[in-house]
């Protein structure tokens, strides 16, 4: 049986997904790890770097998955701000929640307290999926995208991946 | 040399590449010197030209694609030296003009001159890196530039500008995105 990880990035190529940036998180190293072995995984070293690669390969005509932590949320506003919701730039987030309910590193907690929050703010809409919800969560992903030209979110929780 | 003579001794050079050009001033010259389909022009996301570049190129290896950034720009995220280098796409070029200020914002001076630009990309590991500062060696290095294999850099010393930039770019940023996508016949 193909692990949950796998089976994430099996939806994201079935939707259309197709390029694949980011910096890493511990919660979502299987689907990095995934990605790696089938050779479509850019690392990227900031998540704004990220979002500026993502947005170059749209325009280039794929359509772009950026993975992040949410302490890179804070570092990609501008970018969110002044590039994708301008441009009107499709892309989705994948962003793993650390400080989910106050249970983290103390780094964590400020962020992970307002991580849905800030991304009503940013009008992003957003999904945080359970293993068995998948599918579904990077079906309505792909369409939001697609129909709002902008970015939406999957939230990762502890638990989903590792 | 200004920027926007900087701009006029190298885009005609460029045929159909895709153009990225970093926000501020030098976006606004390079739309009034030569406006393409292929031209993306930020008017935000600082610090970011040379990663939408790289995504251009990274998704279309058999288009060049030319990146053009000032001194502020590099400097805000030099990072983005070391990830071209790496990933060592060779339909890339990268234009830094180096006027030392940021001119968009009343010309306060950068670091530019204590940090020298092209010695952070020759580090980085572009496989090429040329540093000119007149007019008279401009035009041999863009005729060489533009055939070499990327990721090559060239760093063109220039003065600030005096007097008013050139006007705003008239395109709203979603038709630079539909006409770009057009020009490299992205239809996803």
């Amino acid at each position: 049986m193909a692990s949950v990880a796998a089976a994430f990035v099996d939806a994201l190529l079935a939707a259309g997904f197709d390029f694949f940036t980011g910096v890493p998180c511990s919660l979502v190293a299987a689907p990095i790890a995934e990605l790696e072995r089938r050779g479509r995984w850019f690392g990227e070293l900031r998540e704004d770097s990220a979002l500026g690669v993502a947005a170059g390969a749209y325009l280039a005509g794929r359509l772009p998955v950026v993975v992040m932590q949410n302490s890179g949320l804070g570092v990609s506003l501008n970018a969110l701000g002044s590039l994708h919701l301008l441009y009107r730039l499709p892309c989705l987030l994948v962003i793993t929640w650390r400080g989910f309910e106050g249970r983290d590193a103390p780094e964590h907690i400020v962020l992970g307290g307002v991580l849905p929050e800030l991304l009503d703010l940013l009008r992003i809409p957003h999904r945080a999926p359970a293993t068995d919800t998948l599918d579904a969560d990077v079906a309505w992903a792909a369409t939001t995208v697609r129909d709002t030209r902008a970015p939406a979110a999957l939230l990762v929780r502890p638990g989903v991946f590792a | 040399m200004t920027t926007p003579d900087v701009l006029a001794a190298i885009l005609p050079h460029l045929g159909d590449a895709v153009r990225v050009f970093s926000n501020g001033h030098l976006s606004r010259a390079a739309c009034a010197v030569a406006d393409t389909e292929a031209s993306f022009y930020m008017i935000g996301s600082m610090g970011l030209a040379a990663p939408i570049g790289l995504g251009i190129a990274l998704a279309r290896p058999d288009r060049r694609v030319v990146v053009f950034e000032g001194d502020g720009n590099v400097l805000m995220n030099p990072g983005a030296l070391a990830r071209v280098a790496a990933a060592a796409p060779r339909n890339l070029l990268h234009v830094c003009i180096d006027n030392g200020v940021h001119a968009s914002t009343g010309g306060q001076a950068t670091i530019s001159s204590r940090v020298p630009i092209d010695a952070l990309a020759r580090a980085a590991g572009y496989r090429s890196v040329e540093r000119v500062a007149t007019a008279a060696e401009l035009a041999p290095a863009v005729a060489a530039f533009v055939g070499r294999e990327g990721p090559a850099f060239l760093l063109v010393e220039a003065e600030a500008d005096r007097g008013a930039p050139g006007p705003r770019v008239p395109w709203e940023p979603d038709e630079m995105t539909a006409r770009l996508r057009r020009a490299l016949g992205a239809t996803s």
